[in-house]
């Protein structure tokens, strides 16, 4: 009874977490994005600067009408929205904010949230094939291949972590960081950065849905609530990869009072990676799509691989 | 291949910071934004909002019509016998307004009405917020015209080194001795009186006579007076709100 109990307190709470901290990620870029080119952003919805503007789109998108195209793969075109928000549900599940506050703790946590989030592409992928749409299928080719060609720095960065720590849970690395690892382990957190807003297909990697290109990628043909979910995807992973990022780079809850108030460094932290993130955006233009895998094999992979070495060669030095 | 990139990839790392630097200063900064129908733009005086008739100015000439581009201007009159003032006298004729409109669906804004206008009946106004839902709304009669013409801001000052108003330099001249009495007698309370009111009778009494000698001694007085007329729209002045009482009355 009290275990049917505390698995629907963890889940309901998981899930209010993943329908308001992307939220408040898209309300920050928002306003962010907008005083960084000298506007105001939203300032109407809900009274106090815009606060619900994010909170009137969602009622906007319920209303619009749901299309499915004529020549789409019916069954794949509608499913294909579900594939990409849920992984990042899952992956919002084990990622720790402090020991106590956590969804599941799952042992190998680290492996797990890089397994489910590399599931999200498949979303993109079913879009773009079941749209019957060239544009579509551009863009789906383009996230897949920026998708496969930005994973391998991924793993290799959160590998070097993981080493550094001795762990492959999230919460076992967290514990081991040491003020040390914003040193040594920087050229991996540079990595992991890059290749993560390249997962996201954020700007400046949004090259799979550049809108002068191919009008919207892969979402071309969504409408209504299921082009809801593929934006809020799109959030719920910034959210992801930025916790991802302060727990493994910037030791997640350790600072003052981090018994009482851990959870609120990673939080914190995590905010500021997504600051970081909305900032990449606004300041950077997109890279071509040549330049894109450039970077990704010629500079992120060696260097990633560089990093691998460095942790390895130090972790057996220093046992 | 590779050849070209290397010294662009040295060169993207300080363009990449600067990126992040000009947002980063422009986030520190107050925004450009003005929330317009919340807090009124600032708009210079001779903006070109609406045309705004002072309908005491007009003798329905139909100048205004005839120079319109668009032909957007709409104007019927009827002519009135003002019974002699004087006993054995004659009977005078002028005209009286019925009718003035503009289609503001079809003013391209250009004003050649405003500009032409021998006794400045029409002003831009700053006016712009009279949006309609139908496009046949916009078509505005003489009443709606005059509710903008306490909008139209006073005239700019004169420069400092310029020459007297035409009207100002005439009402100041020393009369002339009376030499032609009967000449004089009309032109003389010409100079002396403000001439907007002096001018009005004058002008009635005109129309009477063929339109072809009218016209070439009228624009040069116009001419001159066009940068140097404070008296005319002083006339309007009275009824001339400020730019407060401007965004008052539109809310």
């Amino acid at each position: 009874m009290t275990d049917a109990l505390e698995v629907t307190l963890r889940s309901v709470s998981v899930l209010a977490a993943f329908l308001v901290l992307p939220l408040l990620v898209g309300q920050a870029e928002h306003k962010v994005m907008a005083h960084m080119q000298g506007r105001l952003g939203p300032m109407y919805a809900g009274g106090f600067h815009g606060w619900a503007q994010l909170v009137a789109d969602g009622v906007k998108f319920v209303q619009k009408e749901d299309i499915t195209p004529a020549a789409a793969d019916r069954g794949v075109f509608r499913f294909a929205p579900a594939v990409a928000l849920v992984p990042y549900l899952v992956a919002m599940a084990v990622i720790p904010l402090s020991p106590d506050v956590v969804g599941a703790d799952v042992p190998a946590s680290a492996l797990f949230v890089l397994a489910t989030t590399a599931v999200g592409i498949l979303g993109t992928l079913m879009a773009g094939w079941a749209s019957a749409n060239k544009y579509s299928l551009l863009g789906a080719m383009r996230s897949a291949a920026q998708l496969l060609s930005y994973e391998l720095p991924l793993v290799l960065s959160v590998a070097s972590f993981c080493l550094a720590a001795g762990s492959l849970s999230l919460g076992g690395i967290a514990q081991a960081w040491s003020p040390w690892w914003l040193l040594w382990q920087l050229p991996g957190a540079l990595v992991f950065l890059v290749a993560a807003v390249a997962e996201l297909q954020r700007p400046p990697f949004d090259m799979p849905i550049a809108d002068a290109e191919i009008v919207f990628g892969a979402y071309t043909e969504y409408t209504g609530l299921r082009f809801a979910f593929f934006l809020l995807a799109e959030y719920a992973g910034i959210v992801v990869m930025s916790l991802l990022f302060a727990i493994l780079y910037l030791g997640g809850w350790q600072g003052p009072f981090s018994d009482q108030v851990g959870w609120l460094w990673t939080m914190l932290k995590g905010l500021v990676i997504a600051v970081v993130i909305i900032w990449m955006r606004v300041a950077w233009p997109r890279l071509r799509e040549d330049q894109l895998q450039h970077l990704a094999w010629i500079v992120l992979v060696p260097l990633a691989l560089a990093q691998l070495a460095l942790t390895g060669v130090w972790v057996v030095v220093s046992a | 291949m590779s050849e070209p990139r290397t010294p662009r990839s040295g060169g993207a790392l300080p363009g990449l910071l600067k990126g992040l630097a000009t947002t980063a200063r422009t986030l520190g900064r107050p925004t450009h934004t003005t929330e317009y129908p919340d807090a009124p733009p600032h708009l210079p005086p001779r903006s070109r909002g609406v045309i705004a008739l002072l309908e005491e100015n007009c003798t329905s000439c139909m100048l205004c019509a005839r120079e319109c581009p668009d032909w957007c201007i709409y104007i019927d009159s009827h002519k009135e016998t003002i019974p002699a003032s004087t006993p054995g006298g004659r009977e005078r004729q002028r005209n009286v307004l019925d009718r003035f409109a503009i289609d503001f669906s079809l003013c391209m804004y250009c004003g050649i009405c405003v500009e032409v206008c021998p006794f400045d009946a029409l002003h831009w106004s700053p006016e712009f917020e009279y949006s309609e839902l139908d496009i046949r709304d916009l078509l505005h009669e003489k009443d709606r015209l005059a509710q903008w013409m306490p909008t139209v801001p006073p005239p700019p000052a004169l420069d400092p080194a310029s020459a007297e108003p035409a009207e100002v330099a005439a009402a100041n001249k020393p009369p002339r001795p009376a030499r032609a009495a009967g000449a004089a007698t009309t032109a003389r309370p010409d100079r002396q009186e403000p001439p907007a009111r002096a001018e009005r009778p004058t002008r009635a009494e005109r129309p009477e006579r063929p339109a072809r000698a009218e016209r070439p001694p009228r624009p040069d007085p116009p001419a001159d007076s066009v940068p140097a007329e404070p008296p005319t729209p002083p006339s309007a002045t009275p009824e001339t709100g400020t730019p407060e009482t401007k965004s008052g009355e539109e809310a």
